[in-house]
């Protein structure tokens, strides 16, 4: 089972494009401290995703024709590791470059792509996903917001969508809503809509989460009128179009290095400290196989979308053995550190450690929780 | 070379001779010449023999999924050791021995002993061939025996691999098995697969079997003298994930899992001799971190990708 997802290399053209985007990253973080890095895909830099853009770094799987750089996952597996394991903020684009453009392109009229396309490949038009509401988490299909379709094409939209990540700093929202039936049509009826965050009516509230951050938010519709081209795809296809577009986010190298800069300070940390023990040893070659392991996983899935598959549970099954990694990497840190109570921890260290501690519930949250990737994977393996 | 040509065969060859019956006669101690005579009569015993020594010429990596199958079907003969030790003879220009051979690399039992006529050890470049008549661990139908023979350690990455691609086929066979017993058991008047609670252990048994899969493979991409880092990366991973199937699929298959007529146990019982042979996840990890720390300030997204 599951027997296409198998070594794949990267190309020797991807490849080479990380002196100089490690270059452009080196730039901007230089003065930015471990515990800052260690938020890496939640860190919001709206300058640096521009000067990523400007450089070529954004809009990998897009055409050229449509302002992108007309190559492919490979590209944005090679690009998304460098920024990730240097820790470098990467919320601005990162939605829009992921999942929002793709699904634009894949699924869009030729003008939507025409506009959207070329200022996402620019990191200048910043997206968020409206997907989760306060009473439809892992049960999506029953969401709640509407949009009415009105007599002149448009649609207008009642409602409320949560936990959206980076909604306070977007430019645009695509939406999961109700176009027709009822809730208990589940799945059926539901579209996908763009929506302008600026437009009158609607209220976007930052929530603050337990490490101090404001990095997801409440977002509020009342009576906001759309234009008939908010639709993207087809009408009553919503559910079909997410699925396709949840295997581009499960799938990538952000689902495996999450922990990779706590990683990183520890390894300089016992250097420093001079340890050679066994169980040190031990507990850092473990870690080091298991991202090595779970990177060819994750290139193997990569490798599937190169080839134009939809690899949704191959996908889901990365995604849950990535970030069960990720989860326990601070965990394990944290004992070895704590098992030297005698051995000096820089406070950086220490400061980094407990941010990664604290926020790595949210791994196995955003994007599908374990439990329902999880569900689909068994589907997968035909449990009936 | 189109692989599936000589996959199916091979498959077909094992399930002609390796029948859940055939390994329980050979297990309770029962001749072994007629199934081994029926590898040897395929040529796949000098499949990773260099063709200008009259082998077919695979590279470690081509032959993986041969491998897999052997552990897949618990095929109770060291085929895969001997191809391997086969090829570092060839390589070596000294001849092969008629009969099975098992490869030594440590003061453990070894992998198939009891079964094996011969034993290989020394070094890839160097190795050194000794007799059979390993003495059993006594555990019940074990085929593994502890043997005498030379130092092996410099064999034991290639015989990492090796173990890493048994594990890997033999837990994508104990997931199929499970899936299906899940499908058809019924308790609470629907089959155990439709509980949450199931579905949600056959998912990170799945999860194991890929990544032990994925871990074999990085072993298999170096040939027979794998790097320190590929056969560690390749036997840590296919080692964690072989316990985890194993517990996984006895947990869902309840009583009837344990049972010695029914064949899951061929397989799990080989996921552990297998974990456990030639250096455990503990040892590899242990291994790759002294590498690691040897390059504190590389980044590990450097440090793996360069391997």
């Amino acid at each position: 089972m599951f027997e296409t997802l198998t070594l794949s290399a990267l190309p020797p053209e991807d490849e080479a494009l990380r002196p100089r985007l490690r270059a452009l990253i080196e730039q901007a973080i230089a003065a930015t401290p471990t515990h800052r890095r260690a938020r890496s895909w939640q860190g919001f830099d709206a300058a640096f995703s521009r000067a990523l853009g400007e450089a070529g770094f954004l809009g990998l799987s897009l055409p050229e024709a449509y302002g992108g750089v007309g190559r492919g996952p490979f590209t944005r597996f090679v690009v998304v590791e460098e920024l990730l394991s240097a820790g470098a903020p990467v919320a601005g684009h990162w939605i829009a470059d992921r999942q929002s453009g793709p699904l634009i392109l894949h699924y869009g009229t030729e003008k939507q792509r025409q506009f959207y396309l070329p200022r996402i490949s620019r990191g200048q038009a910043l997206f968020c996903i409206g997907m989760s509401e306060p009473g439809s988490g892992s049960d999506l299909a029953s969401v709640r917001t509407r949009a009415e379709p009105q007599a002149d094409g448009g649609w207008l939209l009642n409602g409320q969508k949560i936990w959206t990540t980076n909604a306070m700093h977007s430019d645009y929202m695509i939406a999961l809503v109700r176009t027709s039936g009822t809730a208990a049509d589940r799945q059926q009826g539901l579209s996908q809509l763009i929506v302008d965050l600026k437009l009158p009516g609607i209220t976007i509230r930052p929530i603050v989460d337990l490490t101090g951050d404001a990095h997801f938010a409440e977002v509020f519709f009342e009576d906001v009128r759309l234009a008939p081209d908010a639709l993207i795809g087809a009408e009553g296809q919503g559910w079909k179009q997410v699925t396709a577009e949840l295997a581009f986010e499960r799938s990538g190298p952000e689902r495996i290095y999450s922990s990779v800069v706590l990683l990183d300070a520890w390894v300089r940390h016992l250097d420093a400290a001079g340890r050679k023990d066994s169980a040190t040893l031990a507990l850092l070659g473990s870690l080091t196989a298991r991202q090595s392991v779970l990177r060819e996983m994750s290139l193997a899935v990569t490798a599937r979308l190169v080839a134009g598959e939809s690899p949704v549970v191959e996908a889901s099954l990365m995604k849950d053995l990535g970030t069960g990694f990720e989860q326990e990497v601070p965990q394990l840190i944290g004992d070895d550190l704590a098992s030297h109570p005698d051995e000096p921890v820089d406070p950086e260290l220490y400061r980094t450690l407990l941010y990664v501690t604290h926020i790595a519930p949210s791994f196995s949250l955003r994007g599908g929780t374990r439990e329902i990737l999880r569900g689909i994977i068994a589907r997968g393996l035909g449990l009936r | 070379m189109d692989m599936s040509e000589l996959i199916d065969p091979f498959a077909r060859l094992i399930e002609d001779v390796c029948t859940p019956a055939a390994i329980r006669a050979i297990e309770e101690g029962g001749d072994t010449a007629a199934m081994w005579d029926a590898f040897t009569q395929s040529g796949f015993l000098d499949a990773l023999v260099a063709e200008e020594t009259g082998g077919a010429g695979l590279s470690l990596a081509d032959a993986a999924p041969l491998i897999a199958l052997l552990g897949a079907h618990a095929v109770p003969l060291p085929v895969g050791d001997t191809m391997i030790a086969r090829a570092l003879l060839a390589a070596a220009g000294m001849e092969a021995p008629v009969g099975p051979i098992a490869l030594a690399t440590g003061s453990g039992p070894v992998p198939f002993g009891i079964v094996a006529a011969h034993i290989v050890s020394g070094t890839a470049g160097s190795p050194v061939l000794t007799g059979g008549a390993g003495q059993s661990t006594g555990a019940h139908h074990d085929i593994d025996a502890y043997v005498a023979a030379p130092d092996g350690a410099a064999l034991r990455p290639v015989g990492a691999v090796l173990r890493a691609l048994l594990i890997s086929g033999a837990a994508g066979r104990v997931l199929e098995m499970t899936v299906a017993y899940a499908n058809e058991r019924v308790q609470f008047g629907k089959p155990i697969g439709k509980q949450q609670a199931v579905q949600q252990q056959l998912s990170v048994l799945a999860e194991q079997a890929v990544a032990a899969r994925i871990a074999a493979a990085i072993g298999a991409r170096g040939g027979l003298t794998p790097s320190l880092f590929d056969a560690a990366v390749a036997k840590h991973g296919a080692s964690l994930a072989a316990g985890q199937v194993a517990a996984i699929a006895h947990a869902v298959h309840g009583a009837i899992g344990i049972s010695e007529e029914y064949d899951l146990q061929l397989l799990t019982r080989r996921l552990h001799a297998w974990r456990l042979a030639d250096g455990s996840e503990g040892y590899w990890a242990r291994a790759l971190g002294e590498r690691r720390l040897a390059a504190p300030t590389i980044p590990t997204a450097d440090f793996i990708r360069a391997a």
